[in-house]
């Protein structure tokens, strides 16, 4: 891959914690106050001590509400907005005797709510109510066609780490084995299954890393591991005294994430970004040959990132052709467009190398990635909509 | 002439208020000019009828205990070379760094390159000027000289000179770095508020070096992506949003001393208020970005693009709060954020001076911009600050699947020159 660190998808709870606070767009440089819908009146005043957590207001609009929060106690404190279950909204940390912070939170839905001070860090807080007016409406019926795309999506994924489990250890074994030219051979396909779920690859922190950093992505001190360790090892520098264990390491990885994708609950607003993610990932990193750099297999790569790009928009398919069906019929253009020239650098079951490519071949690729991506940026707005 | 170019004239002359010719015309100005500063400046417009706020703004004084260029208030525009020194004639190499000092304080002060300049000169013989910026004002331009570490090999006797922190970079994760576009015995960075003034400027000092020095590589930036002073509007960078809000600025002079200029004790009495300057051609992948939703570039940026407010707060000067969490208790400002991971607060208090430029050399061969960041900036000990910073960055930030570094150089940036003071004489004696 290009850059394991990914901005992750937007998580779970389905919006990300920066959406909330993308505050004040459009408002302009108006200091201090920010003119939010939740406070007509300005900031909520909130002044804590070591045994009190008065705050100026008990109720706000739905939208962004803003609390200046003042430490008059001795000890640090901490200011929370909870949801029902204690659901932390929002949450400034380490609040110094004496100083003045910040927080501004998003709230999308009426409801009860817990203003709450924590002096000394600890315990249950000081807590009073806070109520949450007005809010949008919920969509039930694009909810459906979007759970349905999760749904959908996530077979895909079980699918696919499934294979891919199960061909990493046939990989593993021929390179234990010292089968160079088997283990070659079974590279590039090996590696089509991780390159289709990447974007959910990425969401585990260390994990990504492991199996697929490039030589050029280590800080110092940092160990190459995974698969394109093994790639230098059987196209450059044959196997090390270590590869068998690097091998071992790397299935041992593969199965950690298998286990884990089990338990990923993904948004559809994460298959429209992760369809967008993967295509970024070919125009930055396989149609200029960084990603294989020792076997230059990187077309290989590029078919698994445009097969999960694709699978991610067919999961989406009944929502979109409700919403927007003349973007779906562009992205279905451009989609075939990639993958008839993509086609034609095809060579027995797998395609020709990246080196033996010309510089028009590179350039058509780049056009035609290009020409798919713009569409592709415009799903996740069709999604949230 | 037909109308539109006297048109054309006329509105070049409003705006410049006076040319380097005229200047160059008006007996004994230019000399009492020199070293005289802003003082200056109020003079010859009184001759040309401007006003003097302006012409102030257009002379930046060569002279000083620091080098002009570092935190006068960014200019538009960059032209910035690196050099090879071709002799290994010592002599020679002194008599330059003289040479380029007069040519310099001249064109600084807006003057022609050499007395007698571009037609005013012998009609045998080419011309002393190259011309092209005779219309021009002295259009605040700076020219700054720093020394790569390459210098410091045996060629010139100078190893024992060679501060302890002009370090040969090390590799940072994911650079891609182009020779071509790397390192470099010396470095001049030309900065102005007109690029012709600037480019005319680095074209007339590579020119008296030929036989002496080559040009390694340069950058023209346009566009500056950082603002050094308080009296600026923190500029945008390529991706649309405001780059530097946090700098250091010439009103910081706490931060300065601490973290900009080197002192005599740092090791290296010769680099008393000097600095050192590390220069990164930075590719930006515009057109994914591009594709990027709004939110996710804020949250990579950890700043809305509208105001520049960092996320949590409401204006951009707001001080960045690192410890607001937002839903489900995720930093508000992400772990990978990049203000998280270039802030002082991350880094020991590490700060930097940037001073960088937007570029965009043309396309890249497949359908995009070369598009990027020449990211100048300024400390006083590299080692401590920009390498943990840059450490931090290539290897956390979020925005590097969006940039690529490929180009690097680092310069010992020595002290200012005083007027009859030449560059290259602490270094040299």
């Amino acid at each position: 891959m290009y850059m394991s660190r990914r901005t992750p998808l937007a998580v779970v709870a389905g919006v990300s914690a920066l959406a909330l606070l993308t505050a004040c767009g459009g408002t302009g440089d108006t200091a201090a106050s920010p003119s939010s819908p939740g406070a007509p009146g300005g900031p909520i005043k909130v002044e804590a001590s070591d045994s009190a957590c008065q705050v100026s207001a008990g109720t706000a609009n739905a939208g962004n509400v803003t609390f200046e929060i003042t430490n008059k106690g001795t000890k640090v404190t901490e200011f929370y907005l909870y949801a029902e279950g204690d659901r932390i909204m929002g949450e400034v940390e380490n609040i110094a005797p004496g100083l003045n912070r910040r927080l501004i939170v998003e709230v999308s839905d009426a409801g009860k709510y817990q203003a709450t001070c924590k002096p000394g860090m600890a315990g249950n807080g000081i807590r009073s109510d806070f109520t949450i007016t007005g809010g949008a409406a919920k969509q039930t019926d694009a909810d459906a066609l979007k759970a349905q795309a999760t749904k959908s999506y996530a077979d895909y994924i079980a699918n696919n780490t499934a294979a891919l489990e199960e061909q990493t250890a046939k990989f593993v074994d021929l390179v234990k084995a010292g089968k160079v030219d088997e283990a070659k051979a079974a590279f590039a396909t090996t590696r089509i299954y991780y390159e289709r779920i990447e974007p959910v690859a990425e969401k585990f922190g260390d994990l990504d890393p492991a199996i697929d950093f490039r030589e050029a992505d280590l800080e110092p001190g940092q160990a190459f591991t995974g698969f394109h360790r093994l790639e230098k090892d059987l196209w450059k520098q044959g196997l090390q005294p270590d590869s068998s264990q690097i091998a071992d390491k790397l299935l041992t990885d593969v199965k950690d994430l298998v286990g884990k994708a089990k338990t990923l609950e993904l948004t559809a607003l994460d298959l429209a970004n992760g369809a967008k993610g993967l295509l970024d990932e070919v125009a930055t990193g396989k149609i200029t040959g960084e990603e294989e750099t020792f076997s230059h297999t990187d077309l290989w790569d590029f078919q698994g990132n445009l097969d999960g790009s694709k699978a991610a928009i067919n999961s989406l398919r009944p929502l979109l052709q409700q919403k927007d069906p003349a973007l779906v019929s562009n992205l279905d253009t451009e989609f075939t467009n990639v993958q008839n020239l993509l086609s034609k650098q095809a060579v027995g079951d797998g395609f020709k190398l990246y080196t033996d490519l010309s510089q028009d071949q590179i350039k058509e690729f780049a056009s035609a990635v290009d020409a798919l991506s713009e569409p592709l940026s415009k799903v996740a707005e069709v999604v949230a909509k | 002439m037909t109308s539109a170019e006297s048109g054309e004239e006329r509105v070049a002359s409003e705006r410049h208020g006076v040319s380097r010719r005229r200047l160059f015309g008006m007996a004994g100005a230019g000399v009492a000019l020199v070293g005289a500063g802003a003082a200056a400046g109020v003079g010859i417009d009184r001759v040309n009828g401007g006003s003097p706020a302006q012409a102030a703004v257009n002379i930046v004084d060569f002279h000083g205990e620091h080098q002009a260029g570092i935190v006068t208030p960014t200019q538009q525009n960059l032209h910035f070379a690196a050099l090879d020194v071709t002799t290994k004639d010592r002599d020679k190499l002194v008599k330059l760094l003289r040479t380029w000092t007069d040519a310099a304080r001249r064109m600084t002060s807006g003057q022609e390159v050499v007395p007698g300049g571009a037609v005013d000169g012998a009609p045998e013989a080419p011309p002393g000027d190259t011309g092209e910026a005779l219309d021009l004002p002295a259009s605040s331009l700076t020219l700054t000289i720093g020394y790569g570490p390459s210098l410091f090999d045996e060629r010139f006797g100078l190893a024992g000179k060679r501060p302890a922190a002009l370090i040969d970079l090390p590799f940072f994760p994911k650079d891609k770095l182009d020779p071509a576009r790397s390192g470099g015995d010396l470095c001049i960075q030309a900065c102005a508020d007109d690029p012709q003034v600037a480019v005319h400027a680095v074209r007339n000092l590579v020119r008296l070096g030929f036989g002496v020095t080559e040009v390694r590589w340069s950058q023209l930036g346009f566009g500056r992506s950082a603002s050094t002073s308080r009296t600026q509007m923190t500029p945008r960078n390529l991706f649309g949003f405001k780059d530097g809000t946090n700098n250091i600025k010439a009103e910081d002079t706490d931060f300065l001393r601490d973290q900009v200029w080197t002192t005599a004790a740092d090791g290296q009495p010769w680099m008393a208020g000097g600095s050192f300057l590390v220069a990164r051609r930075i590719r930006m992948h515009i057109e994914t970005w591009d594709r990027e939703p709004l939110e996710g570039q804020e949250r990579i940026v950890g700043r809305t693009k509208g105001t520049g407010a960092a996320l949590g707060q409401a204006a951009e000067h707001d001080e960045v709060d690192l410890h607001v969490l937002g839903a489900g208790g995720e930093p508000v400002v992400a772990d990978d954020a990049h203000i998280r991971l270039a802030s002082h607060e991350s880094l020991n208090g590490a700060r930097i001076l940037r001073r960088g430029y937007n570029f965009v050399d043309g396309s890249d061969g497949v359908g995009h911009l070369e598009a990027g960041l020449f990211f100048l900036a300024f400390n006083r000990d590299t080692r401590k600050q920009y390498v943990p910073m840059q450490t931090a960055l290539s290897s956390k930030d979020s925005m590097m699947e969006y940039v690529q570094h490929t180009g690097s150089a680092h310069f010992a940036v020595p002290p200012g020159v005083q007027p009859g003071a030449y560059w290259g004489d602490g270094l040299f004696t």
